[in-house]
């Protein structure tokens, strides 16, 4: 009958795709078949995914969700796993059940041992109440649409929801504020594990609730980043630390022993990622795990679309890094090559980038007053060229058009020599990147 | 299949302001930021950066203080600003701020210009009451500065927002609260709600009921606009300011500087028009 009934299930999903990827111009289109089979067969997702016989892991959290999915994925790769995951930008249930839906044969069996999941912190809860995860990884708590889901605290109590729900394995942040409270961690009946940074790295990674506070009182108060009387002995607690970091390689200490790694990946907010994939790959798995060749993995994994890439126009580098909340924004410019660059922050305020825009000014872009911006971009350009004088950093001029924008930061790269650098929000990204594929190979998604 | 960039286009250019000559004469202007820590949660930083570069450009100095719970209160400020924090937050600083409530409503009479936004003009009222589930299970007694009480309710009020007041013209921000505002006779609104879209409800303001944003009371103003409020809305940065220098040196002596020109009016033009 369970048989049948998903061999149903998944003949009428793809007929919904089918028709969707007719109707819409061939793009993207998970949410319809998404739709389709929740209406009709809303046990779908959790009977498909409990076949898996390494169950089911879950990353979630504010910042970093989508890089940490692929490291993580590549990872349990890396240990002959067969892992199944949704595709960047579907992690809402419905992008879930869509994904299944190109993945299972036509009786509705999924060709894997585990699956790891991102989910945006509100589905996450809807995805849990159905799948309960034999594992988490909790990044951290950020502001980041606010205009969603109201307060910090709420998205804190969202992400509790989650860590309720898991079975065996809680991953979390252990020097978030928020994830690792005695509150927090108090009734989960997973075993609880920590990633972190190291003692030396403190002053780099600085959470919301420390940045203000380090910008009034100067870089001596961040020294210990003071996260409050609730922050747990990280020494103990966090067992996979991020301890040296020194251009593109890092020491990690796992299980007692620093390791060196160097990474494909840019930005050091990605190494933390890379650090908590490790923690959670490594515990889950057990002695499964081959350090060695988790290490390996760890080095080749390249950047999530639009997270930090690297591209190539005319010759010279090209970086696109997403920026969506005040404390990703910080850890982009701090990682931003220290090389003069031309730069263009574009930002947008549709659905999905956030429309608020007070978070603009919860960022500090002195950083940028040596070199200069060279144009800002987006719907709310001007927003962002207000917000840059007030910081006193030079721009050359607002373009509110992403094409005409981009067409000039070429232009000024061609005639400096320099290399280009691009902040942009989510939609923004979308149509940057829709710009570049005209003029230079940038690999194709959604 | 390449195709050349299109030709670089004429940039609208981003004017740097033009700097008064430092006023050498004046004493540093004294800002000083109420619990920035907990209370700062939509760019309320804007605000206060506003304030200080505005006063830097127009020849002040400026030294900014902050209090934060437990700290004494500075005794001579010139200007205060305080901003929305969640509903943990206002838990935390509500009794250290009650405790000085005196001093700062002092300051109130004194014509020392204040702006409270969110979480702390809530708190600049007389009282929080929270609804029924929320962190805070118990009424916050606030400082009473402003003859306002809130409420909490179950539905948060979230989007862009522009009202029409009559010191500042229109004012653009955006609201996040679930706190509805009632104002008393000690006080008049800060502006009326411009109706949004075609559907002119869904605009709120203090409470969503009679149309009015925010309180005013001497030179204190009490908002739900954040956005920052104060940089698209230069007006009531200087008026802050001019104030703030009048306490200072007792006379009127701020000059705003000169350098809005495009870049504010498209800001606000453009925000003025973004959905809800």
């Amino acid at each position: 009958m369970r048989i049948m009934r998903s061999a149903l299930t998944v003949a009428a999903g793809r007929a919904a795709r089918r028709l969707a990827r007719l109707r819409g111009k061939g793009r993207g289109g998970s949410a319809f078949p998404g739709l389709v089979v929740e209406r009709i067969d809303a046990g779908f997702l959790a009977r498909t995914l409990e076949q898996l016989p390494l169950g089911v892991v879950v990353v979630s959290g504010t910042n970093g969700k989508t890089t940490t999915t692929k490291i993580l994925v590549e990872l349990l790769r890396s240990q002959g796993l067969r892992v199944f995951t949704n595709p960047t930008g579907s992690n809402f249930v419905r992008g879930v059940a869509a994904s299944l839906l190109t993945e299972v044969d036509a009786r509705g069996r999924l060709d894997a041992d585990i699956a790891v999941l991102e989910l945006d912190e509100a589905h996450a809860v809807h995805f849990v109440r159905q799948v309960r995860p034999r594992a988490s990884l909790l990044l951290n708590v950020m502001r980041d649409q606010l205009d969603r889901f109201g307060e910090i605290d709420h998205t804190a109590n969202l992400l509790h929801s989650v860590a309720t729900a898991t079975t065996e394995l809680v991953v979390l942040n252990a020097d978030d504020p928020r994830l690792a409270a005695p509150r927090f961690t108090a009734d989960l009946t997973a075993r609880v594990e920590g990633f972190g940074i190291g003692e030396r790295l403190r002053r780099v990674f600085l959470s919301d609730d420390d940045l203000r506070r380090a910008e009034q009182e100067g870089p001596a108060m961040t020294e210990d980043a003071g996260l409050g009387t609730e922050q747990p002995e990280d020494a103990e607690s966090a067992g996979t630390r991020l301890e040296a970091i020194d251009g593109r390689r890092a020491s990690l200490r796992v299980g007692g022993a620093e390791h060196e790694v160097e990474f494909a990946l840019p930005g050091v907010h990605n190494m933390l990622n890379a650090t908590g994939a490790l923690a959670l790959a490594s515990s889950l798995l057990g002695e499964r795990a081959d350090l060695d060749s988790l290490l390996h993995a760890l080095s080749q994994v390249r950047a999530a679309f639009g997270r930090g890439e690297m591209l190539e126009v005319e010759g010279r580098a090209l970086e696109l890094a997403l920026v969506k909340n005040p404390a990703g924004f910080r850890m982009s410019l701090l990682s931003a090559d220290t090389a003069p660059a031309e730069t263009m922050i574009a930002i947008n305020d549709d659905y999905a980038d956030g429309r608020d825009m007070s978070w603009l000014w919860d960022v500090d872009f002195s950083a940028l007053r040596a070199s200069g911006v060279h144009v800002v971009s987006g719907v709310r350009a001007f927003d962002m060229a207000l917000r840059l004088r007030y910081d006193e950093v030079i721009v050359d001029g607002v373009e509110t058009d992403l094409g005409a924008a981009l067409g000039s930061l070429i232009a000024a790269s061609r005639e400096s020599g320099r290399p280009m650098r691009i902040f942009c929000t989510y939609t923004a990204m979308l149509a940057v990147r829709a710009q570049l594929s005209r003029i230079t190979d940038v690999e194709v998604v959604l | 299949m390449t195709e050349q960039p299109a030709p670089a286009p004429d940039l609208t250019p981003v004017p740097t302001p033009a700097l008064r000559p430092a006023r050498a004469d004046a004493p540093p202007l004294r800002i000083l930021q109420l619990y920035p820590s907990e209370m700062n949660i939509y760019g309320d930083w804007g605000n206060t950066l506003t304030l200080m570069r505005r006063a830097q450009w127009s020849g002040f100095e400026v030294e900014l203080l902050a209090h934060e719970v437990g700290d004494e209160l500075p005794e001579q400020v010139d200007l205060v600003v305080a901003g929305g924090g969640q509903d943990s937050g206002q838990v935390r600083i509500a009794a250290d701020l009650l405790a000085h409530g005196g001093a700062i409503r002092d300051w109130a009479e004194q014509d020392v210009p204040m702006l409270a936004v969110c979480g702390s003009y809530q708190l600049f009222g007389h009282v929080f009451v929270p609804a029924t589930g929320d962190t805070a299970d118990e009424p916050l007694t606030g400082i009473s500065l402003l003859d306002v009480e809130t409420r909490g309710s179950s539905k948060r009020l979230i989007g862009n927002l522009t009202i029409e007041t009559e010191r500042f013209g229109p004012v653009v921000g955006y609201e996040n609260h679930s706190g509805l505002t009632t104002l008393g006779e000690g006080c008049v609104h800060l502006g009326t709600v411009r109706p949004f879209g075609p559907d002119d409800s869904r605009a709120a303001g203090n409470n969503g009921n009679d149309g009015s944003e925010g309180a005013v009371h001497r030179e204190v103003i009490g908002t739900y606009l954040h956005g920052s409020v104060l940089p698209k809305n230069p007006a009531m940065a200087d008026r802050l300011l001019a104030a703030a220098v009048r306490h200072r040196v007792g006379e009127d002596a701020y000059t705003a500087p000169d350098l809005e020109g495009i870049v504010t009016q498209r800001a606000r033009d453009i925000a003025m028009s973004r959905p809800r």
